[in-house]
């Protein structure tokens, strides 16, 4: 494992993993159901790269990501995290 | 709201045709080699037996006892004297060949090898690789093919090789199909998953044929000729080779007859079988019908551009739709079409009678179906339909009865009428703008016309162009239709949010015209030119010399909405071209031009400010009112001016002509005298660059300056008397540097934005010396296209203009194929209510439609909302004016 953390990267956006008890309230707000949100492979490295900070993070999680939008300026949206 | 799963094909799984199934499926077994008696009926356990289905209308089937349209058809068999090999396998058998004992029957792989790839293989359906299960099968069986020494029985295996089609050989000695059959039948099922095959559903001896299944008759119909002659089809035609050629080897056999005579009619058969499955087998002649045109069989069924699968399944043909050569309308409105009266009779919208409208169909009844030669043209009516759905086809003779008989509720086939709504499309439909819906306008002559604004979005042109006309045949389709797909609705391009449509070649010239320095029209033809369109009050009267004028910005005036103020640069903008300022700045205020020429960034697609202007501000029925106002007044003002170029617009002056020549053979020096000091080593590299490629880039830079230069004199000498620069600097067609080229230098011919390098030996052509590189040796063309080219220049400017057609040429296939994935990807993903992006599951692709949740052909050039524009109005509404 290098040492570089690609969540530092100018290029990678900012992802953040929905606290477990906030997640009802931001699938509420959308108005969507955990499965229809876009997923993202637990063995994505942006994800191996933030558990490390966070800890281990089970399949159902919610990441929020936040990144520039060429059109909207700065858009957020929410992934599914799945296995493999 | 639901969210249902849909279902996905995880798998398809293909079998082989046990010869018990066969014979299991089997309604009748086939002997016969005939087809119908000579009374017509179908000869029992013949070809046409009534057992594999029905084909004619009212008799019922004798296995299922359905009629036509109930019974599914039944297979039949034939029972094969001796076994055959089904062309469709043979790869199969030959790589099964190789890679098995032909003692044991086991794969010739040893016991641990074996469970290495089992093991492999059951990694793969736990989906723990990507690779495919096929690259395993490949793998193992190529493995096991090198194998001699069989590592279960140690018998030493033969090389088998394959004469195509059918002849497998073990070192020169011929295989028959049934020592084949016998070799697999050897097979223990565990080894079979190594070769692909699933023992459950296919057996490898299976490919080889004992029984041979005879296709319903649903599938091999029996035509009846208008003479009453019957014709059998293709599929028939070769199963009676079949059972002939099957009948004779079966006596043969059982009379003991040569060896010799049993394998040339096994052979026959195989020929037979070989061909009724695919009769363009390489190395097969194929199977001829009497008249000598070769028959069509299963595989031809399916292949290529007319087989099943892209004739019939991939391309749909349908009704109410009609094609024809286009041709240009200026006095249509973008908004409509041109329809031939021999389309309009064809075409029909369904009409349901209602007591509001039993007296207009009455009438339209009443005329018939019509006929193309009428004077004026009055929609008829081909088909009635009564309530219980029958229909009555309406002809001249019961026009009248009919028009009598019909009551509320009945349907009524009505031929086209202006103002109907029909979607209007010309392919490649590459973007939404390819189908647009029109309103029929019936017209005489037989082209699809419409207005020339109209061709940008089209991509079309009117050299033999063709497109597609649909009918819309219910009201919800209709009005869909208009909001969405209206010529109107779509000004605005979701590509680039500008107009799309705009005015086009002449269309620019005659504002321009009309426009640049304020002409004096003559007060009749002004006139005249006006009552093209539909003015609200005719423009003052000027008097000059005590004759009547109108002005021409005037005229351009009256086509303009009401309360338009705004100010912006036009193409003559240039402090040399327009040193008064009274060209180049288009100011209009109240909607009266008092400044500038309309030119193509005023009113020109996807640049003009103006139209851009109209069409934000009033909307689209007053932006498309303006855009057909303007091509008739175009129209109008052109071929009362009159305008005409021709080759001696490329006339220079002789001192205009010594002076290019004199830029040609300064730069041809110049590049000399760089290359000397090249040679003198008197240049140095620059940064990041060898002194080849240094040369190289100060040589281009010399040349292009050259062509600047011409460009530069041509636009001197030549003024705005001139035709071709009235188009080019208008922005209606061409630009100067064509205009240079054709009366100056042409310039640099390049390949690959490099000067012509590849030829012979050290050299571009044999009319220079080796290791030229000087400007004529690569590619520099002094002659003007009007002069005309020496054979080198003429050579190199071939090979350049090469370059751009091959470029097209992969351009556009490789853009296909990238358009046509795309659109396969995205063509079922849908915008919610809630602007949201979503798939067939209803999962999300995009939690706002492009983020910003903006519908590009609702924005302003890609932005959600035009501050400037919704500034400047305000700012006028509180504080009024429009000055400064
Ligand atoms: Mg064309
Ligand atoms: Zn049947
Ligand atoms: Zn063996």
């Amino acid at each position: 494992m290098s040492k570089f953390n690609i969540l530092y990267h100018e290029m990678v956006p900012e992802h953040i993993l929905v606290p477990a008890e906030e997640e009802e309230e931001v699938l509420k707000a959308l108005n969507l159901s955990k499965n229809q949100l876009p997923k993202i492979r637990k063995s994505d490295p942006v994800i191996k790269s933030l558990e490390k900070i966070t800890g281990d993070i089970e399949p159902g999680r919610i990441i929020k990501i936040v990144r520039k939008s060429r059109t909207s300026g700065i858009a957020t949206i929410y992934r599914m995290v799945i296995g493999e | 709201m639901k969210t249902g799963v849909s279902k996905g094909i995880s798998e398809i799984k293909f079998g082989l045709l046990s010869p018990d199934e066969i014979r299991r499926m089997s309604a009748v077994k086939v002997i016969t080699p005939d087809t119908y008696d000579d009374d017509g009926y179908p000869i029992e356990k013949g070809l046409m037996d009534p057992a594999m289905g029905v084909i004619e209308p009212g008799l019922k089937c004798k296995t299922c006892g359905g009629k036509v349209d109930q019974c599914p058809g039944h297979f039949g068999n034939i029972e094969l004297a001796m076994p055959v090999l089904h062309i469709g396998f043979i790869k199969e058998i030959y790589s099964i060949l190789g890679s098995t004992c032909s003692n044991c029957g086991r794969i010739k792989l040893t016991e641990d090898r074996i469970k290495e790839y089992k093991k492999k293989i059951e990694e793969v359906k736990n989906k723990l690789h990507e690779i495919d299960y096929d690259d395993i099968v490949s793998d193992a069986e190529s493995e096991a093919g090198d194998v001699v020494i069989c590592p279960h029985c140690h018998f030493e295996n033969k090389k088998i090789s394959l004469d195509k089609p059918t002849t497998f050989r073990e070192e020169g000695k011929k295989l028959t199909p049934k020592e084949i059959r016998e070799r697999f039948e050897k097979i223990p099922n565990d080894d079979l998953i190594l070769m692909g095959l699933d023992p459950a559903v296919a057996r490898p001896e299976w490919m080889i044929l004992t029984v041979f299944p005879v296709p319903p008759v649903n599938v091999r119909p029996t035509i009846t000729l208008e003479t009453g002659e019957r014709s059998e089809d293709d599929l028939t035609h070769k199963l009676v080779d079949v059972i002939r050629i099957n009948q004779r080897l079966r006596e043969n056999r059982d009379q003991g007859s040569p060896q010799l005579i049993i394998e040339d009619l096994w052979d026959l058969l195989q020929y037979h079988i070989t061909t009724y499955f695919d009769n363009q087998t390489p190395g097969t002649p194929p199977a001829r019908h009497r008249s000598g045109r070769s028959l069509k069989t299963l595989v031809q069924r399916l292949k290529g551009k007319e087989g099943r699968f892209r004739s019939n399944l991939s391309g749909k043909r349908v009704n109410f739709s009609a094609r024809t050569v286009i041709s240009p309308e200026p006095f249509l409105s973008i908004n409509q079409v041109g329809v031939p009266v021999k389309a309009a009779r064809e075409l029909t919208v369904t009409e349901t009678v209602t007591e509001n409208n039993t007296e207009r169909m009455k009438e339209m009844i009443g005329r018939g179906p019509g006929n193309e030669d009428s004077a004026v043209y009055y929609p008829g009516v081909n088909y009635v339909y009564r309530k219980d759905g029958s229909r009555i086809k309406v002809s001249d003779k019961n026009s009248k009865d009919v028009a009598d008989k019909i009551e509320v509720g009945w349907q009524v086939e009505r031929q086209l009428q202006d103002g109907d709504i029909v979607l209007f499309n010309r392919q490649p439909s590459l973007h939404r703008m390819s189908m647009m819906a029109h309103e029929v306008k019936v017209l005489p002559f037989r082209t699809f016309r419409f207005n020339l604004a109209v061709c940008t979005p089209y991509n079309a042109d009117f050299d033999g162009d063709e497109m597609n006309l649909h009918v819309l045949q219910s009201q919800e389709a209709r009005a869909e239709a208009e909001i969405l797909m209206k010529v109107q609705e779509n000004f605005l391009s979701p590509r680039f949010g500008g107009p799309i449509m705009g005015a086009i070649h002449d269309h620019i010239t005659a504002a321009f015209l009309l426009t640049y320095k304020n002409p004096m029209i003559p007060i009749d033809l002004g006139i005249h030119i006006m009552s093209y369109i539909d003015i609200k009050e005719v423009p003052p009267i000027v008097e000059f010399e005590g004759k009547k004028y109108f002005a021409g910005r005037d005229i351009f005036s009256t086509i303009l909405p009401e309360h338009v103020n705004i100010e912006f640069k036009g193409k003559m903008n240039d402090k040399i071209l327009d040193p008064e300022g009274t060209e180049g700045i288009v100011r209009i205020e109240d909607s009266k031009l008092v400044n500038g020429a309309i030119d193509e960034n005023a009113i020109g697609q996807s640049k003009g400010v103006l139209l851009d202007y109209v069409i934000r501000k009033y909307g689209n029925a007053v932006g498309a009112k303006f855009l057909n106002d303007l091509t008739r007044l175009a129209a109008g003002i052109i071929s009362y001016i009159g305008f005409s170029t021709g080759i001696d617009d490329e006339d220079v002056p002789h001192e205009a002509k010594a002076q290019l020549r004199e830029v040609g053979r300064e730069s041809v020096t110049k590049v000399e005298k760089l290359i000397e000091n090249y040679r003198n080593g008197l240049i140095g590299p620059e940064p990041g660059k060898t002194l080849e490629d240094t040369l190289e880039s100060m040589i281009m830079k010399v040349l292009s300056q050259a062509r600047e230069k011409s460009s530069e004199i041509a636009s001197h000498y030549l003024g705005m008397e001139n035709s071709t620069v009235i188009m080019a600097r208008s922005g209606a067609r061409a630009n100067m540097m064509n205009l240079a080229q054709m009366a100056g230098i042409i310039g640099q011919q390049s390949i690959r934005g490099q000067r012509q390098h590849r030829g012979y030996t050290n050299r571009t052509l044999p009319h220079f010396k080796k290791d030229d590189i000087g400007a004529y040796a690569r590619g520099f063309v002094t002659s003007s296209y009007k002069e005309g080219l020496n054979p080198t220049e003429y050579f190199f400017h071939a090979t350049g203009g090469r370059e751009g057609l091959v470029d097209t040429a992969v351009r556009t296939s490789r853009s296909g194929y990238m358009q046509r994935r795309l659109i396969n990807a995205l063509e079922d993903l849908k915008v919610s209510e809630e602007k949201r992006v979503l798939d067939t599951e209803n999962s999300v692709i995009q939690l706002v439609y492009g983020e910003d949740g903006t519908d590009p052909s609702r924005s302003y050039a890609g932005e959600s909302i035009d501050v400037e524009f919704l500034v400047k109005e305000t700012f006028k509404k509180k504080y009024g004016g429009g000055k400064k």
